[in-house]
């Protein structure tokens, strides 16, 4: 099993009562809320307490991007990922992920990661994002096409990664006269791609099709089981069978040496009204074209304010009761997530720990105890009950490495 | 009066184009605003009772359907041109309203002697020298077109209580907008060096209270086109064929009729 730590590293330096007062904390809600110095402070914070996370076990890192929003500080994945490949020495770094559809310059990524795997010698995994719809408009992207540009893009950096240049790429959404690009991975084929999501089916399948690992991004049991039941299906009518390699599951764990101490800290993740992706007008995180056709009409309800929120806001309370969020002693902690766990068998699990305002010094004691505590019973747990992870699996990296699928075999030789 | 409308589907660039028509006399091809347009209005009905009067859907918006390869207003332009050549039309009058301007326009820059007259209501498609034209991506889907009318009771009027089916239909037409004017935003950098070929004679109309897009803008129209004149219309929002369109029809026939 790989046990990933993770943040969103929050921007809380800031008024809460200005993003309350405003009705926004995403997008529009004014950067003239930001405080330079104390962002300075929380990103060497940050820092520190991602050698910390090494130095106590975790065998991974996990980064993610996000933008116009105090909800995370990393508006660009690959420059914490660069920093943690020169003062880091174990780790895996996940990048779950770079948003492809926000990049005109695909071949500029792949340069990036290249430059990451191989400064790292050899620990990233490379995972793909479509971005949220706030990314879109942040970036000037248009949502209209932000699906045929991840496949493209993806398709792209992956022809990079396995073909010798130069070539030209005439696509739908990129045209490069020259792909030649003097950074390849260290990893062959290439570094191990997994994609992260909430709902949408359309990539849980493309995924499936790929041979990708799909992380759920703390989705309710009963809804990762939706996801793990499609992906099945799609893996199989590619040729395979899925296993706990192809499944990763990110979930709230908070961890204090008081249970009371630890509850009081897990309370930050609902530090902005609970939406933590920053409160927002629902057109901003799915501007149309964004979404399946297949939800329009229950979101412009939503949108209106006719239908409830179709991901639901459930309380503290109510999260805590359904395992979305754990809080509480390293004993308390690992009962609860072996019995997570043996309901959704991930071979990749990310434990996001801290957010909102939690002080450093709780930060780095979560951390400890997830490293040195949480994590190894997790491990022990996930051997027993057979969840192996992408390396102990020696999965293939595509779909089109696979050597469990005749055809594909013929095909690749 | 009772108007008899015709429905018709055209086969058009590998898609089906959706075609309202009705009345008889001189030709006019009104080309509806980015929001889509109501199957039938006081406005069209108006006209009809005068000329033979074509109202098509745009490409992907309302009954058309929607080309996955279409990729802006010069696209649709061309599909409308195919329309009229396929109906064996000429000496046309194009009445555009809005964003259904900005396809006037390039129509009319494309084909400069083709067209007989030339409306522009609060036409898209230019940058405004003060302001920006009003950015649907990040209002809802009753905020927007709300903002395009003065009066709150014109509004209301037209689409009464909004119904989910509407609240989808303007999902998708902005959907549409994305996808054939993403960026610029509603606007050609281009158009503005392309009007002074136009021979047709153009009115410009500007709502007084256009909050979609700047009348500034109306002066570069006014300076790009060859023949053209300003009307304002007072107490009025951008969709002036919804909020004044007695008024509007008033103007039209007369510039359309004037020789």
């Amino acid at each position: 099993m790989h046990l990933m730590y993770f943040t969103e590293q929050p921007m809380a330096a800031y008024d809460a009562h200005e993003g309350l007062k405003y009705g926004a904390t995403a997008l529009t809600f004014s950067n003239k809320h930001y405080d330079p110095v104390a962002a300075s402070r929380l990103y060497n914070e940050y820092l520190e307490e991602y050698v910390l996370a090494e130095e106590c076990g975790v065998d991974g890192i996990m980064l993610n991007e996000h933008h116009n929003a105090p909800f995370c500080m990393q508006p660009r994945t690959n420059m914490f990922g660069a920093i943690l490949a020169a003062v880091t020495k174990r780790v895996k770094i996940v990048f779950l992920g770079n948003p492809l559809p926000l990049s005109d310059n695909p071949v500029q990524l792949s340069e990036e990661i290249s430059m990451i795997d191989m400064i790292s010698k050899g620990r990233v995994v490379s995972g793909f994002v479509r971005g949220g719809g706030q990314e879109q408009l942040a970036n000037g992207v248009n949502p209209a096409f932000n699906r045929e540009r991840f496949v493209e893009a993806h398709d792209l950096i992956t022809k990079i990664w396995t073909e010798p240049g130069p070539f030209r790429w005439e696509g739908t959404h990129y045209q490069q006269r020259v792909v030649n690009p003097w950074a390849l991975p260290l990893q062959k084929p290439y570094p191990r791609v997994w994609i992260p999501g909430v709902l949408s089916k359309e990539t849980v399948i493309w995924t499936a099709q790929q041979r990708y690992p799909y992380i759920a991004l703390n989705t309710s049991i009963d809804a990762t089981k939706v996801i793990w039941d499609t992906y099945s299906k799609a893996a199989a009518e590619v040729g395979y069978t899925a296993g706990p390699e192809n499944f990763g599951y990110l979930i709230r764990v908070h961890v204090q040496d008081t249970e009371e101490k630890a509850l009081q800290n897990a309370r930050q993740f609902m530090w902005m009204q609970g939406e933590f992706t920053g409160l927002a007008h629902p057109v901003w995180a799915n501007p149309s074209g964004y979404f399946s056709p297949s939800g329009r009409r229950g979101f412009v309800e939503f949108a209106v304010g006719r239908a409830k929120n179709p991901r639901g806001q459930p309380t503290f309370e109510e999260q805590v009761a359904d395992t979305m969020i754990v809080a509480g002693t390293p004993d308390q902690v690992i009962a609860r997530l072996k019995h997570l766990i043996e309901h959704t068998r991930p071979g990749i699990m990310g434990l996001w720990g801290n957010d909102g305002t939690v002080p450093a010094a709780d930060r780095r004691r979560c951390i400890e105890l997830l490293g040195k505590e949480v994590m190894p019973a997790l491990r022990e747990h996930g051997a027993k009950l057979g969840l192996k992870d992408p390396w102990e699996a020696n999965a293939p990296v595509h779909l089109r490495y696979s050597t469990d699928i005749p055809v594909q075999r013929a095909a690749a030789e | 009066m009772s108007l008899a409308w015709t429905d018709t589907t055209h086969e058009i660039a590998g898609g089906k184009l959706h075609l309202s028509r009705a009345g008889s006399g001189r030709k006019l091809l009104i080309l509806h605003h980015d929001i889509g347009t109501p199957d039938r209005l006081a406005f069209y009905d108006s006209l009809a009772g005068s000329f033979d009067v074509l109202v098509p859907h745009h490409p992907g918006w309302g009954k058309s359907e929607r080309p996955q390869w279409l990729r802006s207003p010069r696209d649709i332009a061309a599909i409308h041109a195919w329309l009229l050549a396929d109906l064996g039309l000429s000496d046309v009058s194009l009445i555009g309203l809005g964003f259904g301007g900005w396809i006037a326009a390039e129509m009319a820059s494309l084909a400069p002697a083709a067209y007989r007259r030339l409306v522009l209501v609060g036409p898209m498609g230019i940058k405004p020298p003060e302001g920006d034209i009003a950015d649907q991506a990040i209002v809802s889907y009753l905020d927007y077109p709300q903002a395009g009318f003065h009066d709150r009771a014109a509004f209301t009027r037209v689409y009464g209580d909004v119904t989910t089916d509407q609240l989808e239909q303007w999902d998708i037409c902005r959907e549409m907008s994305f996808r054939t004017a993403w960026k610029p935003y509603m606007y050609s950098q281009t158009l503005p060096h392309l009007l002074g070929g136009i021979r047709a004679p153009a009115l410009v109309v500007w709502g007084d209270d256009d909050r979609h897009v700047p009348q500034s803008a109306a002066r570069v129209w006014i300076e790009g086109l060859r023949n053209a004149r300003l009307e304002t219309i007072a107490a009025c929002g951008h969709y002036v064929d919804m909020e004044k369109p007695d008024e509007l029809a008033r103007l039209v026939t007369s510039f359309v009729n004037a020789n």
